[in-house]
């Protein structure tokens, strides 16, 4: 289970998180959804420990991701995998080097049954027999399925997804968003995803929370989201100029 | 406070907290060395042509600047003492770390910094994995040991430049030369160039690496990282070459 409690960040002047406080069960898949530039990244950042709040705690399984160590903190990330906005791929390494990574440097598993792993995985998410391809010569679709495969290359219990269909057509976005339900329901992960893509947080979610003002300001299921009557939910939803968020 | 002020002393304390996890990572070397020598020969071997080329000018003109200086009043037979010398004491590692700075300092600024606003440093963080000793520390001892290396071969060649363009344009031959370089010759001459390359060397990998994690805003902030890189580096290269020499000969 993921705590997030009273956490606030600013960056100079620009107060982004305000006190933003929200519990992920064990095994769900949560969205949070907002406007570009409110501050979900930011929360997906402090949740894995690469930002630090200025005030407020974050608890994985109960233990305080704030004031761990750095030695705590890379225990604790091992438990987590991440899918970047624009997937975050190495340049320089090969698919394989890139799904494998972890796996070479954190576990004593033969090469061979890295290569196995490796191979498995990338079934998992659609794309075999591309290990010696770099990422450059990949599609964006095609990364993200990469990105996400190196994600759970380590078995996970937690994903953090940063904008998943973000910046890809619309059928690849679905192929992203039934590899996400796939995950759930095959490996029993808990899933936490940011993004603006209203249809992709109604298919993968359990829960959708919005972020606004740098605040939680509603939880709910998707249908409830749906049949909301919050003014600002409601905007954001069904994507409107007009109501209390400001357009600009 | 103005701004530039805070600036400056943010950066001199991030560089003392990079400069330390660097030292702390150094045993990282070791287990995974392919990714330093693979440093090393970015660094070291694809710079090659690039400092021979700059070298055998460097002997050459220092031959004929040294007849124009010294020949009223010096034998020319000591044209190889003063070419030798100032190749080997100054010229040599400070030409080749400039050369070194503005090719290998900007390329390494450049691609950290693409790897910091393309979130790849991040993800190595994300897999429980030290970016300093991933990134920097390889980079750091391949410009510790290639430094030195590369002012060795700067040496050799800006001296056969200096015995070339003597015998071609001075009339001097390559035995008075040789034996102008060899009478004069103190260990001192090489050992000093090649802990100024020391110095140089872990100037320029360090300024790279910084600059780089510190890129922020796209493209065009990963040509300013570049572009500090080697204005920084080439900064602190000429003022450590003055303490270096102020405390070696001083």
């Amino acid at each position: 289970m993921i705590e997030i409690k009273d956490v606030h960040k600013n960056f100079g002047e620009n107060q982004v998180l305000r006190g933003v406080d929200l519990t992920i069960q064990k095994g769900e898949t949560m969205v949070v959804i907002g406007r570009s530039g409110c501050g979900k990244s930011v929360l997906l950042k402090h949740i894995i420990g690469l930002l630090k709040p200025d005030r407020g705690k974050i608890l994985v399984d109960g233990e305080d991701i704030t004031s761990s160590n750095e030695g705590q903190l890379n225990k604790l990330r091992q438990k987590f995998g991440m899918l970047f906005q624009a997937s975050a791929l190495f340049d320089s390494m090969t698919v394989d080097e890139n799904v494998g990574l972890g796996l070479r440097e954190h576990t004593k598993m033969p090469e061979a049954e890295i290569k196995k792993k490796v191979g498995e995985t990338l079934k998992l998410v659609g794309l075999s027999g591309i290990e010696e391809k770099k990422p450059a010569e990949l599609s964006g679709g095609m990364k993200k399925r990469v990105g996400l495969a190196r994600a759970i290359a380590m078995d996970p219990e937690y994903v953090l997804y940063d904008e998943p269909t973000t910046g890809i057509d619309p059928i690849m976005a679905d192929v992203i968003n039934e590899l996400i339900i796939n995950l759930r329901n095959t490996l029993a992960i808990t899933s936490i995803a940011v993004t603006h893509d209203i249809v992709s947080a109604y298919k993968i979610a359990d829960r959708i929370a919005m972020l606004y003002d740098g605040k939680i300001i509603f939880i709910g299921t998707p249908e409830e989201t749906k049949n909301t009557d919050h003014p600002v939910v409601r905007q954001f939803i069904e994507g409107s100029a007009q109501g209390p968020i400001p357009a600009l | 406070m103005g701004r530039k002020t805070l600036t400056f002393f943010e950066d001199v304390g991030g560089l003392a907290i990079l400069i330390k996890r660097v030292f702390l990572g150094l045993p990282f070397v070791f287990r995974r060395f392919r990714l330093t020598s693979e440093q090393m020969l970015l660094m070291g071997v694809n710079s090659l042509p690039l400092v021979a080329l700059v070298s055998v000018f460097t002997g050459g003109v220092s031959a004929v600047q040294a007849v124009y200086q010294i020949s009223d009043y010096v034998p020319m037979r000591y044209i190889g003492t003063a070419v030798s010398k100032a190749v080997m004491v100054e010229l040599a590692p400070v030409l080749t770390a400039l050369v070194v700075a503005g090719r290998v300092g900007a390329a390494i600024a450049a691609e950290l910094g693409t790897m910091k606003v393309t979130e790849q440093i991040d993800a190595l963080e994300t897999l429980a994995l030290d970016p300093v000793k991933y990134l920097v520390v390889p980079r750091f001892i391949a410009g510790l040991v290639m430094l030195p290396v590369l002012t060795i071969f700067a040496d050799t060649i800006a001296i056969l430049g200096g015995l070339g363009v003597s015998a071609v344009s001075l009339h001097v031959s390559p035995h008075v030369f040789l034996n102008g370089l060899q009478d004069f010759f103190k260990m001192m001459d090489l050992t000093s160039g090649l802990l100024k390359a020391f110095v140089f060397g872990s100037i320029i990998s360090i300024i790279g690496c910084y600059q780089g994690f510190k890129t922020t805003g796209g493209a065009e902030g990963v040509g300013r990282s570049a572009t500090r890189a080697v204005v920084i580096s080439s900064g602190l290269i000429l003022i450590s070459d003055y303490v270096v020499a102020s405390i070696l000969f001083g």
